[in-house]
């Protein structure tokens, strides 16, 4: 079902977990879906994303997406890292099957939303960076077992 | 990896060995057309003839009321559709369940699109159906009452002679859909006023491809597949003999074995939940605890994935199921576990495993072993899980 990469990616996940006072974070997807993306990135005074994390709530191509996206905007500029798009992040992972593919357009967006965060912060603009679309919804209460 | 640890054994089962053997001189030797006069033909009738009286053995019942069909499948759309139509001008209301099988729920939305009207009844939190709901839903227009003898994925099992006494006083057919009910539990037709059930020979250890529809005598319903005179001119088609007649060993098979099995498989299955339940934090059972069928498992891990959980598992050689979305190809996880009150983000997060007669206490405490690495490593991923974390430190301050 997966390629050798998404499967690699899945189990041998890059740059898993959080960045303390990271420049921006993300989160985007919904835990109704099934999947939720979160990126933390570090980004110098340049400009230039010297480091970047995340964690992710979901299926086996959505672990390996976001996996994969850390590794293809770490040590990029801003500029870089939005040509990151869901295609980019697919065809690094040799494809992915067609109902798995809304997975990479979550890492795509994960990506904008920690860089949003980020401009939102520092009270900059970036260009060609869109308000992220889908985030999760705010003020549900989780319940325990 | 290869599978070495099969718990998915309601997905489907192992052919026994024992109804491989009975099956294999019909295709080779004895491969008549039960229809055809000649000596080799008439050997294939009689073997219908005996698989069909084996498993009406199994369900007190006669075994002319027993109709074979490709699946447990095509017995629910069967039942529905033809029980609809033949009773049209009684009226067009029919009573189910939120918890059924698609092959019922489907064929129900089908049949809405043809003017039916159909009740879908709730469940408590355990899946179990609420007679006085199911008392407040009939009508004069109700014609069919359908609800399934036990769960597929939460192994509920519905208190169905009961449903039956109330499909009887009210003078309402009553069908049930049994396929993962048939061989698992005790039934019977005539104690539980059950005028027609669904069942299929690959959950009992029996061929993939056969099924049944029991129709009580005097049920007027028609033929589903026209052609043929086979199966009494109810369901034409020549017979799949091979699989006719290792389901009638399945069948017998099952029913013979089924005190001891499920036995065993309850002490397994309860020692399993105890310590799935005891051993791992932030998880629930989804089902009833006692009104479950025997070999039967449904746990919800929260702050987790379950198509995740699955992949993992499989690398470790474990076959097991899940209700989250990613594995019913929907956006929507399991219809069962969203009506048995679960948030979404928890039924996502539901594992199935279901157990056999070859089940033993090593492999499920391997399974577990494994269960609580994966579980640990996959929260450690999920950002919902850093936010309880960190939810609970600040609560604590």
């Amino acid at each position: 079902m997966y390629s050798e990469k998404v499967m690699d990616h899945f189990q041998n996940p890059r740059n898993v977990g959080e960045i303390e006072g990271a420049s921006g974070v993300g989160t985007v997807g919904n835990a109704k879906c099934g999947d939720i993306m979160r990126m933390y990135l570090d980004i110098d005074e340049d400009g230039i994303i010297r480091d970047c994390k995340f964690k992710t709530f979901g299926c086996g191509a959505a672990v390996a997406t976001s996996s994969m996206a850390t590794e293809l905007v770490k040590g990029k500029t801003i500029q870089e890292a939005l040509q990151v798009t869901n295609k980019a992040v697919m065809e690094a992972l040799d494809g992915l099957p067609p109902v798995k593919v809304h997975c990479s357009l979550l890492a795509e967006e994960a990506i904008h939303a920690a860089l949003w965060d980020y401009a939102e912060k520092h009270g900059i603009k970036i260009e060609g960076l869109d308000k992220p679309k889908s985030d999760i919804s705010e003020g549900e209460e989780e319940e325990e077992y | 990896m290869k599978t070495t640890i099969y718990l998915d054994n309601a997905a489907t089962t192992k052919t026994a060995q024992e109804v491989v053997d009975a099956m294999l001189p019909y295709f080779t030797e004895s491969y008549g057309n039960p229809s055809s006069i000649y000596e080799i033909g008439q050997r294939s009738k009689e073997a219908i003839t005996k698989a069909r009286e084996q498993i009406a053995e199994v369900l007190g019942a006669k075994s002319e009321e027993i109709y074979f069909t490709a699946g447990g499948s095509e017995a629910d759309n069967w039942a529905l559709k033809a029980a609809f139509e033949a009773y049209k001008s009684k009226g067009n209301h029919i009573i189910t369940t939120k918890i059924e099988h698609h092959a019922i729920l489907h064929t129900c939305e089908y049949l809405e699109k043809r003017g039916a009207r159909v009740t879908y009844l709730d469940v408590d939190e355990n899946g179990i159906v609420k007679l006085d709901d199911l008392l407040e839903a009939i009508t004069p227009e109700t014609i069919l009452i359908s609800i399934m003898f036990a769960n597929n994925e939460i192994g509920a099992v519905q208190p169905i002679k009961e449903i039956g006494m109330i499909a009887k006083e009210h003078n309402i057919l009553f069908h049930t859909d049994a396929v993962q009910a048939f061989g698992q539990v005790p039934i019977h037709v005539d104690e539980m006023n059950i005028d027609m059930l669904s069942s299929s020979g690959h959950k009992i250890n029996g061929p993939k491809g056969i099924g049944f529809l029991y129709i009580r005598k005097g049920v007027k319903i028609r033929s589903f597949v026209h052609g043929g005179a086979q199966e009494r001119k109810r369901r034409a088609g020549t017979e799949n003999v091979p699989a006719i007649v290792g389901y009638g060993v399945a069948a017998e098979r099952a029913a013979r074995t089924m005190e001891e099995r499920t036995k065993k498989e309850i002490e397994l299955r309860d020692y399993f939940i105890g310590r799935i339940l005891n051993e791992i934090p932030y998880v629930r059972l989804n089902g009833d605890a006692k009104r479950r069928l025997p070999n039967n498992i449904n746990v919800s891990f929260q702050f987790i994935e379950g198509e995740s959980l699955l992949i993992m598992l499989d690398m470790k050689g474990i076959a097991a199921s899940s209700g989250s979305a990613c594995t019913s190809g929907s956006l929507d996880p399991s219809h069962v576990l969203l009506a048995i009150g679960l948030p979404h983000e928890i039924a996502h997060g539901s594992l199935r495993m279901t157990i056999s007669e070859e089940t033993t206490k090593e492999d499920l405490d391997y399974t577990l072993d494994q269960i609580k690495e994966i579980v640990n490593r996959l929260r450690e991923l999920s950002p919902l899980y850093e936010d309880f974390i960190k939810k609970q430190k600040q609560n604590r301050a």
